[in-house]
């Protein structure tokens, strides 16, 4: 337990503190939500239609973005070797460094994208639904980016191919998350893609540690 | 402690075999030197001991009990090439971080091994390739193991760390413990066995 902490702790520490983490992913978000306005030009009506689109792609990109630093830097460098040593079984330290990766990129991320998605013109009120959703979503994006991570670790350029790998397992979430943004009128009927996208967030809880301890031990030959 | 046996260990990679047929047997307080030219090996059959390499046949165990049983891993130290720390933090924060993963209680003993002392709030990226080193090695003693696997553990340090080290080998063997170290040329040590991996090829 003591070692499923330290690894917790210090991937967020890393997160925050490195280049490549949550500051880049950031400024990817806010360069495109404040060129959209600028590029579909002054019309209210249809930056209000587009912008739950727009909101949940640039969060889904913006994770993407990251997957490259979640296990490559501690493949090269021998920590995860290191870790070996530690009789932690490999399915608890890929999982620490998902819940890491969540906490530190994915979870912030869906926290401002609401706010940014008042210059898209965004009602104020569909805010807090949009918030709950994107939590639940980031959350599934983290894990299924980090299976991605895990298979392309050992791959100078993996970016690419993890995006390829991981996006046909986003559209779910995409889909889903634009239907509560969308009917964010009447909490009554947000609440059945909302239950959806809970249920993708925990099935993919559950599915991550396996898949990225069995793409990690690939590598350890 | 007891007996690390190595039987009829062959290890092949990308189809090209390095070694077979090699028998180790290295009993506790022994150091144990593994020389041979470049790719003769002797970084794969550190990784192989350490259960981070299959064994393309053969066994490897510890007091009887093969490295299936009961995970090696846990009762040793492999300080490879690569440092395993993290250029963003502290040496301190480094060290920390491997106690903590590995079941130790403190890092001072790690800091003072290789005097870093004076290091301990800098950020790894602003060491030299001989201070890293000397950080690397320091990971030996966050946590006690009776193993340990050491490549070429001298490199890039200077006269007075690599006599630090050799006097901790020396400590380690004289407690019981075991050490397996790739080496090149003369190292000033007497080990108890050599294996030249170039005669298993």
């Amino acid at each position: 337990m003591k070692a499923f902490t330290a690894i917790f702790l210090r991937d967020l520490k890393l997160g925050l503190r490195q280049g490549g983490g949550a500051m880049s992913a950031l400024s990817f978000m806010l360069a495109v939500l404040v060129l959209v306005p600028l590029a579909l030009g002054p019309d209210q009506n249809l930056l209000r239609r587009l912008a739950p689109g727009f909101m949940w792609m640039t969060l889904l990109l913006a994770v993407l973005l990251t997957s490259e630093r979640i296990f490559q830097q501690d493949f090269e460098d021998g920590t995860l070797d290191g870790l070996a040593g530690s009789g932690l079984p490999l399915e608890l330290v890929v999982f620490a460094k998902a819940l890491a990766h969540w906490l530190s990129v994915s979870l912030p991320l869906a926290m401002i994208a609401p706010f940014l998605g008042l210059l898209l013109n965004i009602e104020a009120a569909a805010i807090p639904l949009l918030l709950a959703a994107m939590a639940l979503g980031s959350l599934a994006l983290s894990m299924l980016t980090s299976i991605a991570g895990a298979i392309t670790a050992g791959l100078k350029r993996g970016a690419l191919l993890a995006a390829l790998l991981v996006l046909p397992l986003d559209v779910p979430v995409l889909i889903f998350g634009l239907s509560v943004s969308t009917l964010s009128a009447g909490p009554a009927t947000s609440g059945q893609p909302l239950l959806v996208l809970l249920a993708i967030a925990l099935i993919s809880l559950a599915v991550q540690p396996l898949a990225a301890a069995a793409a990690l031990r690939a590598y350890l030959r | 402690m007891h007996n690390l046996t190595a039987q009829s260990l062959a290890c092949e990679r990308n189809g090209r075999t390095l070694f077979s047929g090699l028998n180790i047997v290295i009993t506790p307080g022994q150091y144990v030197e593994l020389r041979g030219p470049n790719g003769a090996g002797k970084s794969s059959l550190l990784r192989l001991l350490a259960g981070l390499l299959p064994a393309s046949a053969g066994t490897i165990a510890a007091d009887g009990k093969t490295s299936a049983d009961e995970p090696l891993a846990t009762q040793l130290h492999f300080i490879a090439h690569d440092s395993a720390m993290k250029t963003a933090m502290t040496v301190a924060e480094n060290l920390q971080f491997w106690c903590d993963v590995l079941g130790g209680s403190a890092i001072a003993n790690a800091l003072q091994a290789f005097s870093l002392e004076s290091l301990r709030d800098d950020p790894v990226q602003l060491l030299s390739a001989g201070q890293r080193r000397r950080l690397a090695l320091s990971r030996l003693f966050v946590a006690e193991r009776p193993i340990w696997l050491l490549d070429e553990p001298a490199t890039a340090l200077d006269q007075k760390s690599t006599s630090t080290l050799h006097a901790h080998m020396k400590a380690h063997t004289e407690h019981g413990g075991m050490i397996i170290a790739a080496v090149h040329g003369e190292t000033g040590l007497t080990p108890d066995q050599t294996i030249d991996l170039g005669q298993y090829t």
